[in-house]
């Protein structure tokens, strides 16, 4: 695809201007912002489709390698104390950049094998609740959370309704509006619906440059709204799926660059690449008081969405 | 074993789709596949008068059931979808929502209303599934996110009666965030203690589950309510399970643990009056 060329060659230009000024201080900030720019604008009118296919990519960083590259350690932690512990979802204590942070991820397998625990990322309700109790441990020590989402969507099975996945999921959204706690969320592959949301509240949204985040998957749109399954590269088209459609509808904060390619590709580029933007958010949240942390993250989520005839409403900002 | 209680129970699986259209006069029964007349229904409160099985309520019919006579006042807020993505399928987005409001008579699909039940002063919010499936879009987060705001405000306890199928799909992303939004306008009422009723009636899926519908201090299901996270279709086709006949039924929902009762339609009113007794009511104005 010739759009395709055009945005690896000026990726390739901007790749080599940041090792420029890493290397020898000139400063070609100016120049660099004017080709994201430009990498942002083309990505616009890419092949939804085509980057759905590199977030499903087989050898696409799992959130367990991005956890052995980016963290100086990860101590994993089990259960919901509930009865259960779903291996699609990870949780644990790590150390990032020489500090305690709070994990949580969907973990996909890289094989049949591996996938009997993991499900492809496909959570249920026990890895919700995982996820929201290992998150409100992080919160009495005040450890910032890093959610990392790559999920098709919840668990759709008998098993995961009689446990109550919907009760679950919208649990854990809840706790994630009042933890007092800084929360980055990245959706590092598939962002699938609301098992993807389930963890994705932060006070920071990013994405990287391959994830997509959408509200039912491309296949599954396309069996409803087209009434055929095999129509999904127009659903996903529609849909405005990809990191930069989501960075122009101000959904997300910042899409994190992936080596030319595709994250598998360079594996330890992807973890360099995020881990850059992870400690660069979480630096800026560590400045700011703790207690008006969960009431401007409500105000950010009920700021979104868009209505004819809506006069904006401006939302107090309580604590708590 | 809780088999032959689930049989005694003249409960029957409804389609989706609105139920034997057959003309002006006279609707099939999806229950007992009988001729039944329209009106006979009607004063029935959509409950089929030969077999018991439920039709679903307008959002007219659902809050003329619920409120005391004249006490609803319509505050919902005069906005319609701005279609952000210019979504279109094999129809336009804009398209089916000019044909929602052409057969609903509203603008969208969401109503919130001051009331009173049993005189004590609410806000209750209903959605309407004949229109694109009583989905959850910018238009029902705001309207959601409106109503529990006047809630908190007023120290009106929020009732809130879901018929959807979940997330608009039309608009993307911005319907996943919706379930965020609606959340954490409820943050608002427990930090003001202001008590929220969640009823669950034919259907209550997908994304709204998932959130708002959830959050409930107390959750009553509708006897004959479809309730659930996935779709029937899509369980089957990703795991192969057989699906139990009882399967996102209120009864099966109740025998899970979702809700705290089910409820019959015709004594859904009595009901709500009877837990609001229990219920911190405040009104402040
Ligand atoms: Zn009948």
């Amino acid at each position: 695809m010739r759009i395709d060329e055009l945005i690896a060659e000026l990726q390739e230009k901007l790749a080599e201007l940041k090792r420029l000024t890493r290397d020898s201080g000139l400063d070609a900030s100016p120049q660099i912002a004017e080709l994201a720019e430009e990498v942002a604008r083309l990505s616009l009118g890419r092949g939804a489709w085509e980057q759905v296919q590199l977030a499903r990519h087989p050898s696409r960083p799992t959130t367990m390698d991005y956890l052995g590259l980016m963290m100086d350690d990860f101590y994993e932690l089990h259960g919901d104390r509930l009865g259960s512990d779903d291996g699609a979802i990870v949780a644990g204590l790590a150390k990032f950049a020489g500090r305690t942070v709070v994990v949580v991820g969907h973990q996909k397998g890289k094989n049949l094998v591996e996938n009997r625990i993991r499900r492809s990322g496909m959570a249920g309700p026990g890895g919700y609740r995982k996820a929201a109790r290992i998150m409100g441990l992080g919160e009495r020590y005040g450890f910032p959370i890093i959610a990392l989402i790559d999920t098709p969507g919840a668990y759709p099975g008998v098993k995961a309704e009689e446990h109550n996945i919907g009760g679950a999921i919208a649990d854990s959204i809840y706790t994630m509006l009042r933890l007092r706690t800084p929360i980055v969320a990245v959706v590092i592959g598939e962002g699938g619906s609301g098992g993807a949301l389930g963890i994705g509240v932060g006070d920071r949204l990013l994405m990287m440059e391959n994830a997509y985040y959408s509200v039912i998957s491309p296949e599954g749109c396309a069996a409803i709204l087209w009434g055929d399954r095999s129509r999904a590269r127009e659903a996903a088209a529609a849909l405005r799926l990809t990191a930069h459609d989501l960075l122009d509808l101000g959904v997300i904060d910042e899409v994190v660059q992936e080596p030319t390619g595709g994250a598998h590709t360079d594996p330890q580029e992807a973890a360099r690449s995020l881990g850059e933007a992870l400690r660069r958010h979480m630096d800026e949240l560590r400045g700011m008081v703790p207690g008006e942390l969960p009431g401007l993250r409500r105000s950010k989520f009920r700021g979104m969405g868009i209505c004819e005839g809506a006069v904006p409403v401006m939302h107090e900002q309580g604590g708590e | 074993m809780k088999i032959s209680w689930f049989r005694r129970q003249q409960y029957v699986q409804v389609k989706l789709e609105q139920k034997g259209e057959v003309g002006a006069l006279w609707v099939k029964c999806a229950g007992c596949g009988d001729l039944v007349f329209r009106e006979r229904i009607r004063e029935n409160h959509g409950i089929c008068p030969r077999c018991g099985a439920y039709f679903f309520l307008t959002a007219q019919e659902r809050i003329s059931l619920l409120v005391d006579e004249s006490s609803f006042q319509d505050v919902s807020k005069p906005i319609v979808t701005a279609d952000p993505l210019g979504f279109v399928d094999r129809r336009s987005y804009v398209g089916r929502l000019k044909e929602a409001q052409e057969k609903t008579g509203l603008r969208n699909e969401t109503v919130i209303g001051r009331a009173r039940l049993g005189g004590c002063p609410v806000i209750l919010a209903v959605t309407d599934f004949r229109f694109i499936g009583g989905s959850m879009g910018s238009v029902m987060g705001e309207q959601l996110d409106h109503g529990m705001g006047m809630a908190a405000r007023e120290l009106r306890p929020f009732i809130l009666v879901t018929s959807t199928g979940g997330a608009r799909m039309q608009e993307g992303i911005f319907s996943l965030m919706q379930m965020v939004k609606t959340a954490a306008a409820r943050r608002d009422l427990e930090r003001l203690g202001v008590p929220f009723v969640s009823v669950m009636t034919y259907p209550t899926t997908g994304g709204v589950l998932a959130s708002i519908a959830s959050l409930g201090d107390i959750t009553i299901a509708e006897k004959g309510a479809l309730i659930g996270f996935a779709g029937r279709r899509v369980i089957e086709q990703t795991t192969g399970e057989r699906l139990p006949p009882e399967f996102q039924t209120a009864e099966f929902a109740f025998e899970h643990g979702m809700v705290d009762r089910v409820v019959e339609r015709k004594k859904l009113r009595e009901e709500l009056i009877h837990i609001l007794e229990f219920l911190p009511v405040r009104q402040s104005q």
